[in-house]
């Protein structure tokens, strides 16, 4: 790694790592997924809290026999959390992980 | 009321399935717990879990009484407002999924203070830490001892005081040989037979509920409109318990935020991550944890409604249990006394898996944290601080039946509201900066979990919670703690106070930190962050 040279005396191998450009862009990689991920379902959630306790006459349409708008739109909070948590999983597996390995390799293997 | 009790199912049926699980669960346990030996043994099982297995115990851990019976009876007897529950404890986990079960489990050792003790002074920070950590345990310890009276009324038709605090007694006693014997490893046995049997028989339940309604939850709902009586279109309608004035609205947003950001903060749920291997195990095990507790409310839902349509909220809240009989009573209706047996060992089981999963990570956190770290200063061989550990066990397990006949016929939501709060005041707001903020430090850490938690605690013990509610017509009784209402010393308007310190936390968290001079530690936070993200240095499995 090039940058390396450019450090301070003081500095550590965890602070070298962490400067590193790899290492830059794989926590930009997770942060850009994580935090407009917890945004939007805290939204969404917030949302679904806040129409339960003030749209009573909306959360209370019937939609089909006794099925109203509240019932459906707590389902979709069930459904919007198993599809976010699939989503993830599915990113972390097949995109981070293999990265976040690569990394930790070569600092226990002194490399970095 | 007491004929009523003994008429529901027969009591030596009960006993005997609960028997039984005691019996295949302590074998279990002592078939796994061979090898306790080191710390990482007792506090971790050896971090020797897969995904799959850790998930299933967190199920355990976090499907306790409360959800199990409080959530059906609140469907049964107040309809939608009772299914707003279910969503804010599930709609949690995501913040422990995104956020914290991976950078924790790959900066920490055992308790939740590892993680925030790591580029943070040691020891006032430890404190602080342990300090959350046992209020939580110790206000949902107290909330499922005092489920567990309620439960042995309702199920063992034993209704005097002495009686049932007798059963508590027996049920402390089972879990403190449980954790002694077990350790963590056992402990998190016990947690998945529990979550596989509770599961599996609500899942029974549900299909057997739908399939008398020719599996159409609309006529489910329908029957259970029709069984409410005048007025019972409101049971589909949001607003029966919360909607009455713009007060009590406030408190529904309140509890709806504690929820979802206290579940992440809760310290044997956090402890629950160092069992397992590495963080892909860590962010296995929530994924399977959310697809469980996801179907499980979802089960809930019909259990609920169907209670209403099948039993009826009038015979539910005659029963001696009160909202909580109305699984109990449900399974009676549909499966005799053999299926209500189940059911209520299955109760019984949750009560005691929870209160075991409670009181390791408290032992943990006293032993870890305030013995082995503040009072020896790390000059402790890990032997000794496992004997602490195990004797910290038996003395929780003295407090938790001491304080469970005590708070026997208590309101116990209250309780298990108060733990979230706390841990979504106190825990919470410190993880996600000391994960995320570089600048933080050390005095914004504590100024943000005292801050959480003292508010916290006030606040609970000024609100109508504890006093001066009005009197019901009926009784003449206050429904407050206190129920003498002539006793009246509230002057915060909210049951729940998490809408107030839970913000409070976090910016007492910020101002902290910037009134401080302490100099920060770029190196320590270079290195937390390089491990928390790529599982550098991160505590191994150990093998045997």
């Amino acid at each position: 790694m090039s940058d390396v040279q450019a450090a301070g005396p003081a500095e550590t191998d965890y602070q070298r790592v962490e400067r590193s450009d790899e290492f830059q862009s794989l926590r930009r990689a997770f942060r850009n997924f994580v935090f407009p991920m917890t945004a939007l379902f805290l939204v969404w959630y917030l949302l679904y809290a806040l129409m339960s306790t003030y749209a009573h006459e909306f959360m209370s349409i019937r939609v089909a026999g006794t099925i109203t708008v509240g019932l459906i739109f707590g389902l979709l909070q069930f459904v919007s959390t198993f599809v976010i948590t699939t989503l993830y999983a599915r990113w972390a597996n097949n995109k981070f992980d293999a990265r976040a390995q690569a990394l930790r390799e070569e600092i226990e293997g002194g490399e970095l | 009321m007491a004929a009523e009790a003994t008429n529901v199912g027969n009591t030596w049926v009960n006993i005997g399935i609960f028997a039984a699980f005691v019996v295949v669960t302590l074998i279990v346990v002592f078939r796994v717990s061979r090898q306790n030996k080191s710390a990482a043994d007792f506090y971790a099982g050896g971090r020797n879990f897969t995904g799959t297995q850790n998930g299933t115990a967190i199920a355990g851990d976090y499907l306790s009484a409360a959800s199990f019976l409080g959530i059906a009876g609140a469907i049964a007897v107040n309809g939608y407002d009772g299914f707003l529950y279910s969503i804010g404890f599930l709609v949690a986990w995501l913040v422990a999924l995104l956020l914290v079960a991976e950078l924790l489990r790959n900066t920490g050792k055992f308790t939740m203070a590892d993680v925030l003790s790591f580029r943070l002074k040691q020891r006032p920070i430890r404190m602080a830490a342990a300090l959350s950590t046992l209020a939580v345990v110790f206000f949902y310890l107290l909330a499922q001892m005092a489920g567990a009276g309620g439960l042995v009324a309702l199920l063992l038709g034993i209704t005097d005081k002495t009686g049932q605090g007798l059963v508590i007694a027996v049920v402390g006693a089972l879990m403190i040989l449980y954790v002694l014997v077990g350790g963590m490893k056992g402990t998190t046995w016990v947690q998945i037979i529990k979550a596989t049997l509770l599961i599996l028989g609500a899942g029974a339940m549900t299909i057997w509920v739908l399939a008398r309604f020719g599996f159409s939850l609309s006529a489910v709902m329908q029957e259970a409109v029709n069984m409410a009586g005048e007025n019972g279109e409101a049971i589909l309608e949001p607003g029966l318990q919360y909607g009455a004035t713009a007060l009590s609205q406030l408190d529904f947003l309140s509890l709806a935020l504690a929820l979802v950001l206290g579940t992440a903060g809760l310290p044997h749920v956090l402890m629950r991550f160092y069992t397992v291997p590495s963080a892909k195990e860590a962010r296995k095990s929530v994924v399977v944890a959310i697809w469980l507790i996801g179907i499980f409310y979802l089960f809930t839902l019909v259990l609920g409604y169907g209670a209403g349509a099948l039993v009826g909220p009038e015979v539910i809240l005659a029963a001696p249990g009160g909202q909580n009989s109305a699984a109990p009573l449900l399974a009676f209706e549909l499966g005799g006394e053999i299926l209500l047996g189940i059911i209520a060992a299955v109760a019984f089981a949750t009560i005691l898996a929870v209160v075991a999963g409670l009181t390791i990570t408290a032992a943990a956190s006293f032993s870890h944290d305030i013995y082995a770290s503040i009072i020896k200063k790390g000059q402790v061989s890990p032997d000794g601080e496992v004997r602490v550990a195990r004797w910290t066990v038996v003395v929780i397990g003295i407090i938790a039946i001491i304080g469970g006949i005590f708070a026997n016929g208590q309101n116990i939501a209250f309780l298990v509201a108060l733990a979230f709060c706390v841990a979504a005041s106190a825990n919470l707001p410190t993880i996600i900066y000391s994960l995320f903020w570089k600048r933080f430090n050390t005095s914004g850490a504590l100024w943000s979990i005292y801050g959480g938690l003292i508010s916290t605690v006030v606040l609970i013990i000024f609100s109508p919670v504890v006093s001066g509610k009005p009197a019901d017509p009926v009784t003449g009784l206050s429904k407050s703690m206190i129920s003498d209402p002539a006793i009246d010393f509230h002057w915060f308007p909210l049951d729940n106070p998490g809408i107030v310190t839970i913000p409070l936390a976090f910016v007492l968290g910020i101002v902290g930190t910037y009134l401080s001079k302490e100099r920060s530690h770029p190196e320590k936070y270079a290195e937390m962050e390089v491990r928390s993200l790529t599982g550098a240095g991160a505590e191994k499995a150990v093998a045997h």
